[in-house]
């Protein structure tokens, strides 16, 4: 039987001036995935964006276990969204959507 | 024990005050515990002073570094001679092969940083790792020209980062990775250095390493050193006076 493929599920936040709309993100995401690991990498990562709140600039976004470090790394070269200057930081990631949902309200202010 | 990470290589406009402070809260936010910022030979001092209390507001620990760009060999080390003991971190940024062997051997020296993208004028090869493996010099990486290039040009420093980090834990050299950041979004938090630090093959405990316990060692033998109770390496003064009867 196939093993089930597991999942970890990032909570991410946009450091920029300007308001960032989900489609400017994701394509900010996935272009910095192709450039750094192209088509073939990118094909592996199962990226998925789950919850994009514009107003707190917050995302919350779905990768492949086993390809977190990659994303995490492809995350961190973003320098622009929608040519607008901008950094996507990695707040916590976890393996079920509700854990990661309890680990941001405790690192909420 | 909670790891604590360093970032050594903090670049703000020190002339602007605003840009400095939004740097050092930066840090802060992003987790960092320590920081260094390469400062000007001319005002060392008042901005030691002023960064200090900038970063005691966002209760981080600064280290003062000097970035040392001599032309010769000579020159590295007349500069050696009269900063040594007014900065925390040395740094040699190595634009010649000359001086990147000259800061390779010296004792003195804390980071060897190679500011150059074209692989031909990066001079950290075996013979180099071979000098810096008998000092106490580490490798240092900036991350910021990891994100400013693009295309061919981080195609090819990604290569001779990947060959550099090869050689250096051959040599058992260590490895600084900083963020080299001259705004606040050029910083990265400490395990995203760490995955950045990935794409030239470092693995996770070393990048890791590279980002809190390599840095954290170096300043902490450093003000070891540079303290008044210092005589030589294992030797210290614990009291003097009447109390030592």
């Amino acid at each position: 039987m196939k093993a089930k493929i597991r999942r970890r599920y990032l909570a991410l936040e946009i450091d920029s001036k300007e308001k960032i709309g989900q489609k400017e993100l994701m394509d900010a995401i996935w272009d910095a995935v192709l450039r750094l690991y192209g088509e073939y990498g990118a094909s592996k990562t199962g990226l998925a964006l789950i919850e994009h709140d514009a107003e707190k600039n917050l995302a919350i976004i779905r990768a492949a276990h086993t390809e977190t470090e990659k994303i995490r790394a492809a995350i961190a070269t973003i320098t622009e969204v929608a040519a607008k200057p901008a950094a996507v930081h990695i707040l916590t990631a976890s393996g079920t959507l509700k854990k990661l949902r309890k680990k941001l309200e405790t690192l909420k202010p | 024990m909670k790891r604590r990470f360093a970032d050594l290589h903090l670049q703000p406009n020190l002339s602007d005050v605003e840009q400095t402070k939004s740097i050092i809260a930066k840090a802060s936010e992003l987790g960092y515990r320590l920081v260094a910022v390469p400062l000007p030979i001319a005002a060392m001092d008042s901005f030691a002073k002023k960064l200090a209390a900038a970063c005691q507001e966002n209760r981080l620990d600064f280290a003062s570094r000097l970035d040392l760009k001599p032309k010769t060999s000579k020159e590295l080390l007349q500069q050696l001679r009269k900063f040594r003991r007014k900065a925390e971190v040395i740094a040699v940024v190595c634009e010649s092969k000359e001086v990147a062997r000259q800061a390779a051997k010296d004792h003195r020296v804390d980071l060897l940083n190679f500011p150059a993208i074209d692989p031909h004028r990066r001079f950290f090869d075996k013979a180099e790792a071979e000098l810096a493996s008998s000092s106490v010099a580490a490798l240092e990486i900036d991350i910021k020209p990891l994100l400013t290039l693009k295309g061919p040009a981080r195609i090819r420093l990604l290569a001779a980062l990947r060959r550099e980090t090869a050689i250096a834990k051959d040599y058992n050299v260590p490895i600084v990775v900083s963020s080299g950041a001259t705004s606040p979004l050029h910083m990265r938090k400490p395990l995203e250095m760490a995955a950045l630090a990935s794409l030239f093959d470092l693995d996770k405990p070393t990048a890791l390493s590279a980002v809190s316990k390599t840095p954290l060692t170096i300043v902490k033998r450093n003000r070891e050193k540079l303290s008044p109770n210092f005589v030589a390496p294992g030797i210290r003064i614990i009291r003097k006076g009447s109390d030592c009867q």
